[in-house]
């Protein structure tokens, strides 16, 4: 279609009008994390890194980081497992309740976070009596990081086909040979991409997460909503944030190496 | 006459008949075995703890709460529903929370149609790979960090909106509703475009074409032929936003100043009263429920 030049200027201008709107607040973050003032004015008058070297030297950031990760890692493993059978079952059998159930996985993440959160807190607390501990936190992550590897296999595994299972069948091999030689390695891109949504998801996760840690547990993101109202440690928190503005290139360079050619590699 | 015999062709040997090779065999043919046990983990953990917990959230919206102990008791009473309903104040949190998650939706659409049609339609192929990267980056800085910017984007006197517009005699934006509205629209902007891109990815160019030779100026062709084929799209993107916006709690409490949304009352009700928080909880539901209902019939749920 013939755009004119002026239209094509207005959707340029949008684009880029939309684009500041994304990255400002990202800038600013890494600009105030050097802000040698304690507190916060823009523009900073003075800049220093002695936030930063506070920040690594800082026991409580250490400890949440390793409890973030140790958290992510566990409720991926679970839901690349739980995740990876549901799309396998959704996409290759039909069976009864097989269309409630692919709006029924969809909703820990459809229904509204703080729903989620309370609901998976009621059901710890008031129905199974558990103690909230680190694994009420892993089995709450679990549950909604399964509908993101499900979306992600189940995209791959539609495109895919059964042409190559039946030809490999056909060649002879059997049906364990077929899954370790053929389906897992065209699936492993969209598996591991997948995995690497969900522990992003997990390991950023705050409004289930405050629901379901015990008062000792103390996350990432748990340890920045603390700190956030406390004005002596802004400069660690403007620190901790700016790092994760740019650590958060790491995944996006390993899910586009991942996702290859597919689109929507996203949160989606 | 002699005529050369070809050798009959080698019969293929069949694999040996190990323990293995049975199993095997066995799996394949029985669709049913399969079927189980692809099944029964992922049903058993999400019917086990999603169900149960979503059951017992409504369950527990009927139970009360002893008033010595704050132990839930577990009668049933629907005292809270009652409290709840004949509350104006819930009412007014309810619009409120429903309005800021409306204008949220529109906020996103109006800067994320542009955008996704941009770079589905006009981009360079090139640089659509870039640009696409580039909306989804902030989806993997972290939430909290997202909305602590924005704090200090929004922060009234020394805020950088503040400092940005101070020259031309405006004061910027405070803390409140309007925040609220922001950030949100800003944490969830990518849901929008990426399902909106997705739809106007799959749209081939030609039917563009085809509507401005048939004398379509662009405006015309955007409502006659754009917006019907991406309009689940939308609706889809919509999903997000509105449901993501409802259920926020963190975003009103660092941004919001003041302003009570509905995840706002719950996460101060639930360590005292659980059955109160969950009475509340179920306005997001019910509020989702008749919004997917709604919009089921666009499609848009294949499109998520």
């Amino acid at each position: 279609m013939n755009f004119s030049a002026g239209s094509r200027w207005a959707f340029r201008l949008l684009m880029a009008v939309g684009l500041a709107f994304i990255y400002v607040p990202l800038a600013v973050i890494i600009v105030n994390s050097f802000n040698a003032s304690t507190v916060f004015a823009w523009p900073p008058r003075e800049y220093t890194t002695r936030w930063w070297s506070d920040a690594w030297h800082n026991t409580g950031v250490r400890d949440a980081v390793l409890t973030s990760i140790q958290v992510a890692v566990i409720s991926t493993l679970i839901a690349m497992v739980l995740g990876a059978l549901l799309a396998f079952a959704l996409s290759r059998y039909r069976f009864f309740g097989r269309q409630t159930l692919s709006l029924l996985v969809i909703l820990p993440i459809a229904l509204p976070g703080i729903v989620t959160a309370l609901a998976l807190r009621t059901a710890f607390r008031t129905i199974l009596g558990i103690e909230l501990s680190i694994w009420t936190i892993v089995v709450a992550h679990a549950t909604f990081c399964i509908v993101v590897i499900y979306n992600n296999v189940i995209a791959r595994l539609r495109r895919l086909g059964t042409s190559l299972e039946e030809a490999s069948m056909d060649l002879g091999a059997d049906t364990f040979t077929t899954f370790r030689r053929v389906t897992f390695p065209n699936l492993r891109g969209a598996f591991l991409a997948g995995g690497l949504l969900a522990f992003g998801l997990s390991f950023d996760e705050i409004v289930v997460t405050l629901f379901t840690a015990p008062a000792g547990v103390t996350t990432l993101p748990i340890w920045i909503f603390q700190n956030l109202f406390r004005p002596n440690q802004a400069p660690i928190v403007n620190v901790v944030a700016a790092a994760l503005v740019l650590l958060s290139i790491i995944p996006i360079y390993v899910s586009q190496r991942l996702a290859g050619e597919s689109t929507g590699g996203g949160r989606i | 006459m002699t005529t050369t015999l070809e050798r009959p062709p080698e019969r293929t040997p069949l694999p040996p008949t190990t323990a293995r090779r049975r199993l095997s065999a066995f799996v394949f043919r029985s669709r049913r075995t399969r079927l189980f046990s692809l099944l029964t983990p992922p049903v058993l953990w999400l019917a086990l703890i999603y169900f149960t917990a979503v059951f017992s959230l409504l369950a527990t919206a009927f139970f009360s709460v002893d008033s010595f102990t704050n132990a839930v008791v577990r009668t049933f009473t629907t005292s809270n529903i009652v409290q709840v309903f004949s509350e104006p104040a819930y009412w007014r949190a309810t619009g409120l929370t429903v309005g800021i998650a409306a204008s949220v939706t529109v906020l996103c659409i109006a800067l994320g149609l542009p955008m996704a049609f941009f770079m589905a339609k006009l981009a360079r192929r090139r640089s659509r790979g870039l640009l696409v990267a580039l909306v989804i980056t902030p989806l993997w800085a972290s939430y909290l960090v997202k909305v602590y910017a924005w704090q200090s984007m929004v922060a009234p006197e020394n805020g950088v909106l503040a400092w940005f517009v101070r020259p031309f005699g405006i004061s910027g934006p405070g803390f409140g509703t309007p925040a609220i509205v922001l950030t949100l629209a800003y944490l969830w902007l990518p849901y929008m475009i990426l399902p909106i891109y997705a739809g106007l990815e799959r749209m081939p160019d030609s039917l563009l074409d085809a509507s401005s030779d048939l004398g379509a100026r662009p405006w015309r062709t955007f409502r006659s032929v754009v917006m019907p084929l991406v309009y689940p799209s939308v609706v889809a993107g919509t999903i997000f936003t509105f449901s993501l916006s409802m259920g926020d709690y963190i975003t009103a409490q660092i941004v919001g100043g003041k302003v009570q949304m509905l995840g706002n009352i719950v996460y101060q009700n639930y360590a005292a009263n659980l059955p109160f928080a969950a009475t509340i909880g179920l306005i997001p539901i019910i509020v989702m429920l008749i919004y997917l209902a709604l919009v089921r019939r666009t499609g848009a749920l294949e499109n998520l």
